[in-house]
């Protein structure tokens, strides 16, 4: 893996037209480190994110990688270092897995088409999909999907890894396999945004919560080392779909639950319950 | 006198396609095809070249591609043909000599594009934009995007439509006769008309109309089958039983220390 770098993003707004979907979003991830950003529906969370790899352009604030703005570097540069992956996956109907990860190393990184195969090969036996790579990416289920558009992703060797919801669109029960490999890719030390409603991955997982609603991050924590919950104004507008009892205890008291923030239990799990509180 | 009788012999007479049959083979195919294949190219093209100018941002190319596409396709295409044939005939002579073919192929082909232009336009739009997203994000710019993501998905969604097209310009290609042709220079239709007035005897027009529908069927079916093939393999159901697997994938993806790595 390439050397993980830090993330700032700093005072980000934007607008489209008279929506304003930003206002001063500020982010910090450090070196390896894992940010989740939870919010409502609507809070700006999946905008934020396309800021950092410049799919969408801030109307102004900055974008940082270790220390260094990217907001003057060639976009399409900058996303071969930024790796994102997507709530639908959109991996390319018309290609094979295999397909679907040597494109961008053979037209982008220039690499032949035997080394373009190989990386490949490898990325997929890291997500456990080796045997699908002659599959179209209709005969494979959502997780399988999404796992493949995350192996494409970092077939590029990306500095940081953006997640926006990448398990919403799954069944309950392939939400697992891929919640596994993004904590394996965090606990590799990736530097990482990951935009979820799974609380309990966020909780087990991420160094930093961010809690953004209406354009803004209202508060971020450092996960595991504080207890003390953070003062969440926008929590009891959260979205419904945070159906999580820890965002429930907090919506409940109004954001003050001393119980709602604390870290799961048994932070270092037995084998074979690797991430407690996983659905 | 029976209708019927009529109409048979007029032009269902054996001894005038035998008559015709050899020069239809040697000289009118072979026109028909030069005709049709270079003008099916260079629409294509050009199409191509409309629908990505169509979709542009760039108002410059979007404008200019919007009126293209509404005078082109406006027009009869008779009218297209004569207009560019004989409007432009003294710098063809300059340029080809007296061969009206260039022309004509040009004419068939600017026709041609105007309605390719938004068939492919149509198959591009249709794919979703996530697609195009999900490109950029891999750091292609929007011009590979295009090329090697979107466009082929687009135009494989409009194949039988561009079929369709193909099928107008095979036709259409017998209009080339307005530019008044050599002997040499006659296409089926040409010929068959020729036969026919020398004979008064409609058979030729017939075998003719037989030559296109040689041309046509075939290339419908072949077309719809390459469309048939790119459809299987793109949605079949998921097999259910694949995800027991996956769960065990993705479970021994997950080292047992991966929650404790976080200590500083």
């Amino acid at each position: 893996m390439t050397e993980s770098v830090s993330l700032t993003v700093r005072d980000v707004h934007l607008s489209f037209g008279a929506n304003t979907v930003l206002r001063g979003a500020d982010l910090d991830v450090a070196r390896g480190g894992t940010a989740c950003v939870i919010g409502p529906s609507g809070s700006g969370k999946s905008t934020l994110l396309r800021t950092i790899n410049r799919l969408i352009e801030p109307d102004s604030g900055d974008v940082l990688l270790d220390g260094r703005s990217v907001l003057r570097d060639d976009p399409d540069a900058l996303r071969q270092r930024v790796g994102m992956v997507f709530q639908q996956f959109n991996l390319f109907p018309h290609m094979t897995v295999l397909r679907n990860i040597t494109l961008a190393l053979r037209k982008l990184k220039k690499l032949s088409e035997e080394e373009a195969v190989q990386v490949a090969r490898t990325q997929l036996d890291l997500v456990g999909l080796a045997a699908k790579a002659d599959s179209r990416p209709a005969h494979l289920s959502g997780g399988q999907q999404q796992r493949v558009a995350i192996a494409r992703a970092l077939a590029l060797q990306p500095q940081v890894m953006l997640f926006d919801e990448a398990t919403s669109a799954l069944d309950p029960e392939l939400v697992k396999g891929v919640l596994g490999v993004m904590a394996d890719l965090s606990a590799g030390g990736m530097t990482m945004v990951v935009v979820t409603h799974e609380m309990g991955f966020a909780r087990s997982v991420a160094d930093t919560v961010a809690f953004m609603d209406q354009g803004m991050v209202l508060e971020a924590g450092e996960r595991p080392r504080s207890s003390r919950p953070p003062n969440i104004p926008g929590c009891a507008a959260s979205s419904p779909r945070c159906s999580d009892p820890a965002v429930r205890s907090c919506r409940r008291s109004g954001g003050r639950s001393a119980r709602a923030w604390r870290p799961a239990p048994g932070r270092t799990p037995a084998p074979g319950s690797p991430t407690p509180g996983w659905p | 006198m029976d209708p019927l009788s009529t109409l048979w012999e007029t032009f269902f007479d054996w001894d005038s396609m035998r008559e015709a049959l050899p020069e239809m083979l040697t000289v009118g195919l072979p026109n028909t095809l030069i005709l049709a294949v270079s003008a099916a190219l260079l629409g294509s093209v050009l199409g191509m070249l409309l629908a990505v100018a169509g979709i542009s941002r760039t108002r410059w190319l979007r404008w200019p591609a919007r009126v293209y596409t509404d005078v082109f396709r406006g027009l009869p295409a008779a009218a297209t043909i004569l207009l560019i044939g004989v409007g432009l005939a003294p710098l063809g002579m300059r340029v080809w000599g007296p061969n009206p073919y260039p022309l004509g192929i040009l004419a068939l082909s600017l026709i041609a594009a105007a309605y390719i232009g938004e068939i492919f336009r149509a198959g591009i739009q249709s794919v979703e934009a996530a697609q195009l997203e999900g490109a950029r994000a891999l750091g292609f710019s929007w011009g590979e995007a295009m090329r090697l993501v979107i466009v082929p998905q687009g135009v494989r969604r409009v194949l039988p439509a561009w079929v369709n097209q193909l099928i107008a310009l095979i036709k259409d290609s017998s209009l080339v006769y307005f530019l008044g042709l050599l002997a040499s220079q006659r296409e089926l239709f040409r010929i068959g008309q020729d036969y026919a007035a020398n004979t008064g005897n409609q058979s030729a027009l017939l075998l003719a109309g037989l030559f296109y529908l040689t041309l046509t069927v075939p290339l419908t079916h072949a077309v719809n089958g390459i469309d048939r093939r790119l459809r299987q393999g793109r949605t079949v159901a998921v097999h259910p039983d694949d995800d027991g697997g996956l769960a065990v994938a993705g479970e021994s993806a997950l080292p047992p220390e991966t929650a404790a790595r976080k200590e500083p």
